[in-house]
């Protein structure tokens, strides 16, 4: 008899889904999907509102990455202005995105990911989670919290607040960084290299006993996508975007943001409030390519980070061509989290920072602006129309974990046919489930700009359609 | 014979009616065509309002200056109730701060107020008093209004989903800028302040650019094109601009 299994809601990620597993006459599991519950609006309410208004409200979709919003939608607000921002401006925002891309994956590694990590997938549920890490594993808990402080407390410095900071504007920023702050800054960072290089040793010697979860936890050809610079290297606040495909070979580079449209195409599905983007030249569905912190190490051609270029190296060797288990995700996290500590002891050390002219001020001056930078999560595209007065007409976003959907939709489908079998769930098996699309460390508020609570829900659903179990979490 | 002249040039000046009364149990006294909130504010009591300003005619339209005449213990606005020989005023109890309160609720409910991501977010009236007067909740339920934004004049934008209908913009723009570009139009919950017949404000041949309503309004309805949120910033320039007005006439 064919069932159906609902994991609802997923934990331990950012917003609210579920997991239906559906099995065949046979309690094999002939499909998986991934289905995001919420929906939230952000792009019909925009509508009518001044431009100068939309990184603030735009910023209101998360409350993790916050600071991601606020970049893209003030580089898209630049555009409708038509200015260029003045430099000091451009490098403090380069700066904040930084911060926020370190504690958004602090978060990520430490509180969501390390108790699977640390205390194993088939560890009871009551013990796998961060407070348990706290008795089993006090030093990496204690290590995970401290770096996340520092991400945050950069962008609080800089921001005025760790959360929504209003900060970053249309033109620039609104005020200057004071030379007191940027040397607070440059102290905090040696704590934070050594925790990083720390937890990046940690990490290697765990992953001998996830041998069997790197095999299955999302390991299949898929393109990849991100921002590079000029030079083909990391790049989270400018550049233009590159894909790659599953061999490795790039086939689009450079393109300008701008273009996103003719490079990726989306569609819709009616089970789930998120959208399904594709790689256009592709089409539907076939067209399907990842973006984050995987994507990012398996386009770049270095870092330009000294100590995240050696790391990149030996991330390099873990397969021939791009590293296409979705359980390196984790790795790439970690490395860059290293390149962010760099970058911003790079950037704290350019005097350029402290310049006084940070805002360019202007009127609407084009009809159209599109803004893209990298999101810890993956690329993040804030696309607007404005009138001649400066109201929003128009709003498309186009966020990370949007990007990732086909990919986590087949991660989770290859998963639940991997460790999911007959009509009973196993603890392990369910929790693996939940745990590849942890991986992809999915903001699921963010990429269906949506409200309400985040719990999971694993449905197992017959041929016939007929509920058969259910776990539901939250 | 001629009468002699007076030594005094220009009209006499009666003799001040001085009025004696109890604010909050304190004596106190004022001329006799004073206000409640004029003698109380002269005497270091404050009132919580929104649509009085110190140099503008009063309206009594936000309500918010409720006090209580304890002979009969009627709740009048205090912006526009003249002081009596003998009254005794209160302007805060259980009472009224539950009006107070409720008056706030209405005003939150009515239009689409949100402080998070507006313009005078941390420098609005209208918030400050809901923090002030404890306002943590709203009990009626939201209209959630569909109002626009008017952004066609080049250097200031109208947002009504933030306006209260205080009328400080109406009245500033005809008695102190002469302009009278604003006014308002419709009733209750359609009222709407408009600029000349109602047309776009980018369009209005009456309005002088000078900013006026915009320092003065309490809410970010009205603000400078460009302005993030909370950015919104107002100088007092009323109290001198009449104060200077009076020393020339």
């Amino acid at each position: 008899m064919a069932r159906e299994i609902a994991i609802d809601p997923v934990t331990r990620i950012e917003g609210h889904a579920k997991v239906t597993i559906h099995l065949d006459d046979d309690g094999q599991v002939e499909d998986a999907r991934f289905h995001v519950t919420q929906f939230r609006g952000f792009e019909k309410f925009c509508e009518g509102r001044p431009l100068h208004e939309m990184p603030a409200i735009t910023a209101r979709i998360c409350g993790i990455c916050p600071v991601s919003h606020l970049i893209a939608s003030s580089k898209a607000c630049d555009m409708l202005l038509a200015v260029g921002i003045p430099e000091p401006a451009r490098k403090l925002r380069r700066l904040l995105n930084l911060a926020q891309i370190l504690q958004s994956h602090a978060l990520s590694f430490f509180h969501l990911s390390s108790p699977d990590l640390l205390l194993g997938m088939d560890a009871p549920e009551q013990e796998r989670n961060v407070f348990h890490l706290f008795s089993s594993h006090p030093d990496l808990a204690r290590d995970g919290i401290r770096l996340r402080k520092y991400g945050q407390q950069i962008v609080e410095w800089l921001g005025g607040k760790r959360i929504h900071p209003a900060w970053v504007v249309p033109g620039g920023v609104s005020r200057p960084l004071s030379e007191k702050l940027r040397d607070r800054m440059l102290e905090g960072l040696p704590e934070a290299r050594e925790v990083t290089l720390r937890t990046i040793q940690a990490y290697k010697n765990l992953t001998e006993d996830f041998r069997e979860e790197i095999r299955s936890f999302g390991n299949f050809p898929s393109m990849f996508m991100g921002l590079v610079t000029p030079q083909g290297n990391l790049e989270t606040y400018d550049g233009r975007l590159r894909f790659m495909d599953a061999q490795g070979d790039i086939v689009a580079d450079q393109v300008p943001g701008s273009d996103y449209r003719d490079h990726i195409g989306e569609a819709v599905e009616p089970w789930s409030y998120l959208k399904f983007p594709y790689y256009k030249p592709t089409g539907y569905p076939d067209g399907i390519y990842r973006v984050g912190p995987l994507a990012r190490m398996n386009i770049v051609d270095a870092c330009g980070t000294p100590l995240a270029d050696e790391e990149l190296a030996e991330f390099r060797e873990l397969q021939r061509g791009p590293a296409l288990s979705s359980f390196h995700f984790h790795y790439a996290r970690l490395i860059e989290i290293l390149f962010c500590v760099e970058r911003i002891e790079q950037i704290l050390n350019d005097p350029d920072i402290l310049g006084q002219r940070v805002r360019a001020q202007a009127g609407p001056n084009a009809a159209e602006g599109i803004g893209v930078a990298e999101a810890p999560r993956g690329t993040l595209i804030h696309h607007y129309r404005a009138d001649e007065n400066g109201l929003i007409q128009q709003v498309n976003l186009v966020i990370a974990t949007c990007h990732n959907n086909l990919a986590m939709n087949k991660s989770v489908r290859q998963v639940a046919r991997r460790f999911v079998s007959g009509d009973a769930l196993d603890d392990g098996a369910l929790n693996r489930v939940e745990a590849v699309v942890r991986a992809y460390d999915p903001c699921l508020s963010c990429s269906t700009h949506a409200a309400g609570r985040m719990p999971l829900h694993l449905q197992l659903i017959g041929p016939d359609g007929a509920l058969l179990d259910e776990a539901k979490r939250g | 014979m001629s009468t002699p002249s007076s030594p005094i040039r220009g009209p006499v000046e009666a003799p001040r009616q001085i009025r004696t009364l109890k604010i909050d149990g304190f004596d106190v006294s004022g001329r006799a065509e004073q206000t409640i909130l004029q003698v109380a504010l002269e005497h270091e009591i404050d009132i919580p309002r929104l649509c009085h300003v110190e140099g503008l005619s009063a309206i009594g339209a936000c309500r918010l200056c409720l006090v209580e005449i304890r002979a009969t213990g009627r709740l009048v606005p205090a912006c526009v109730t003249r002081i009596e020989e003998g009254m005794e005023v209160i302007t805060d109890s259980k009472r009224i701060q539950k009006y107070r309160r409720s008056l706030l609720e209405l005003l939150f409910a009515e239009r689409n107020h949100i402080c998070a991501v507006c313009v005078a977010n941390g420098n609005c009236e209208l918030q400050i008093l809901a923090e002030e007067l404890g306002m943590d909740h709203v009990r009626v339920p939201y209209l959630n209004p569909d109002v626009p934004v008017d952004a066609s004049h080049k250097q200031l934008a109208v947002d009504h989903n933030r306006c209260i209908l205080c009328t400080r913009c109406v009245r500033v723009c005809d008695e102190v800028e002469g302009a009278h570009t604003w006014d308002v139009e419709g009733r209750g919950v359609d009222a709407r302040i408009i600029t000349d017949m109602r047309q776009p404000w980018g369009d209005s041949g009456t309005c002088t650019n000078c900013g006026k309503c915009v320092e003065l309004c309490p809410t970010g309805a009205l603000f400078e094109k460009g302005t993030c949120v909370a950015e919104l910033e107002r100088r007092e320039f009323l109290p001198y601009l009449t104060a200077m007005r009076r020393t020339e006439q």
